[in-house]
């Protein structure tokens, strides 16, 4: 799992603000390689101080890092894939939401190692989603909070996301509050774009 | 028994289902299929008419098809969209059902067709289907991109690993590839032992520096002094090897061998120094040996440097073979 968001990482660096920024991060992090594989598997303290550079480097706090990190897997045009994806799971904002549940399953189809937090998707009467990230870490929960956000973009809904306050010994959990689900056009979406 | 459902329902339940008359007349459809059908009209029109099926083979009318059997099936007006199928029996408004999804050929973009998740029952695993297809070219091109690192990597490992450092010329393994080749090649080739002389003293007495620059700039006279595709080795400190393929004739060896010899001995400007060295050449020539023994070629044309020194350096001797 890590190599995968490091990688990621990679992508939205090189992809947003050039390579020379990436290069100069990894350099920061003291790091003798330039990229991550996938599929390779690096110590999981490198891959924390790749984040941490990167947001040194970028001004950020760690935790707003990983939420544009998740803004950028699903409205990137070079990641478009992984928006269509996540599109295949509902025709509005709502159903999106409640197909999270089977996210992980539909990820262990491609790749069985990856290990998605246990996402439970529960309504809240009149408010909203609330999302119970079981064995995710603060990371992990903050990149989702980018990536539902911008998917609320995607398909026109007007949305709150926000992570809740850490109870200890408790999951993560993340709060959606919907406002309109209409709100605007959202982008377009049929799924016979496959690939384009 | 009998249950029965109305249009909308059975339209919810198959998505992409055509009702039929016993005549295979299409009397409608789910809404997934008028969506992907687009232009191309449905109701009304004959099912062979719209569809041609491909398997079972020779179906002329409707009741060719057997329920239950394995249809597959493409639409004969614009894009050829492949479906699967099979006929289910009915009674009521319609003789039969015809319930299709699409053939694995168009699954990938639905048959271009503007469909979305809304469009498909929520047992159906067909969207799982495109997630997996997604994925999959998601997680292939990252496995493409890192075979394509490591091939690069491997070929400059492999590059490094026959080129020598200092010069830029080929290495002792790389000597051996292409006496490999020039072997397998068939036309014969020269094997030019180049030894430099005084190259010690230009050590000793100026640096490794100097000898370094030496060095590189014999290796590029001896590569100007040979045709491209004549290989050049360094294979000892002052030494050189040169492989020459389809090279037999003894009295070209011997020009190339005076250029060699006369050029090397040009004087090298290095801090503010004029170098002076010389060459040795022993040569050995394929075409004298009755069978290719690379080995005895390496010694002969050592054998024929050796004679070269004693002949007073800066000259060439070709090896004298008695079969």
């Amino acid at each position: 799992m890590p190599s995968i968001l490091a990688r990621t990482l990679e992508s939205f660096v090189t992809d947003t603000y050039g390579r020379d920024q990436w290069l100069a991060t990894m350099r920061d992090a003291r790091q003798d390689f330039e990229s991550f594989e996938f599929f390779f598997e690096y110590p999981a303290e490198e891959i924390d101080r790749v984040f941490d550079a990167t947001a040194r480097r970028l001004r950020r706090t760690r935790a707003e890092l990983m939420e544009d990190l998740g803004t950028y897997l699903v409205s990137h045009a070079n990641v478009g894939g992984l928006r269509r994806l996540l599109r295949y799971g509902g025709a509005d904002f709502e159903s999106f939401l409640e197909s999270l549940r089977e996210l992980p399953d539909r990820a262990r189809m491609v790749l069985p190692e990856l290990a998605l937090p246990n996402l439970r998707v529960r309504r809240l009467e009149g408010v909203g989603y609330a999302l119970d990230c079981g064995g995710a870490n603060t990371d992990m929960c903050c990149l989702l909070v980018g990536a539902i956000r911008a998917m609320a973009d995607d398909y026109g809904a007007l949305a709150m996301t926000e992570l809740a306050d850490p109870a200890p010994g408790r999951d993560g959990r993340i709060v959606v509050t919907i406002l309109a689900s209409g709100f605007s056009k959202g982008r377009v979406f049929d799924l016979a774009r496959l690939g384009q | 028994m009998t249950v029965s459902f109305d249009i909308e329902a059975l339209g919810g339940a198959f998505p992409m289902h055509l009702r039929l008359d016993a005549t295979g007349t299409i009397l409608g459809a789910g809404p997934a299929l008028e969506r992907v059908a687009g232009g191309r009209h449905l109701t009304g029109c004959d099912l062979l008419e719209v569809f041609s099926v491909e398997r079972p083979m020779c179906v002329e009318q409707l009741p060719d098809l057997r329920p239950g059997e394995r249809i597959l099936l493409r639409f004969r007006e614009g894009r050829p969209i492949q479906f699967r199928g099979h006929l289910v029996p009915a009674v009521g408004g319609a003789a039969a059902i015809m319930d299709l999804s699409f053939g694995l050929s168009d699954l990938a973009d639905l048959g271009g067709a503007g469909l979305t998740a809304a469009d498909f029952s929520p047992t159906d695993p067909t969207l799982d289907m495109l997630y997996l297809i997604e994925a999959n070219g998601m997680a292939f091109s990252e496995v493409r991109r890192l075979v394509e690192r490591l091939r690069c990597a491997k070929s400059r490992a492999e590059e490094q690993a026959f080129t020598d450092t200092l010069t830029g010329l080929g290495n002792r393994r790389a000597l051996d590839r292409y006496i490999d080749c020039a072997q397998a090649g068939g036309d014969g080739f020269a094997l030019c032992h180049v030894d430099l002389d005084y190259f010690k003293s230009v050590n000793d007495e100026h640096g490794h520096a100097a000898g370094d620059a030496v060095l590189r700039t014999i290796s590029a006279r001896l590569l100007r002094a040979v045709r491209a595709k004549d290989k050049v080795t360094r294979v000892g400190g002052d030494e050189f090897i040169l492989i020459m393929p389809g090279m037999t004739d003894v009295d070209m060896i011997d020009g190339i061998a005076c250029r060699i010899a006369s050029i090397l001995q040009e004087p090298i400007s290095f801090g503010g120094h004029a170098h002076r060295v010389s060459a040795s050449i022993g040569i050995a020539i394929s075409s004298d040996y009755s069978r290719i023994d690379p080995d005895r070629m390496f010694a002969d044309a050592d054998a024929a440097l050796y004679l070269s020194k004693s002949a007073g350096r800066a000259t060439h001797r070709i090896a004298n073979v008695s079969n």
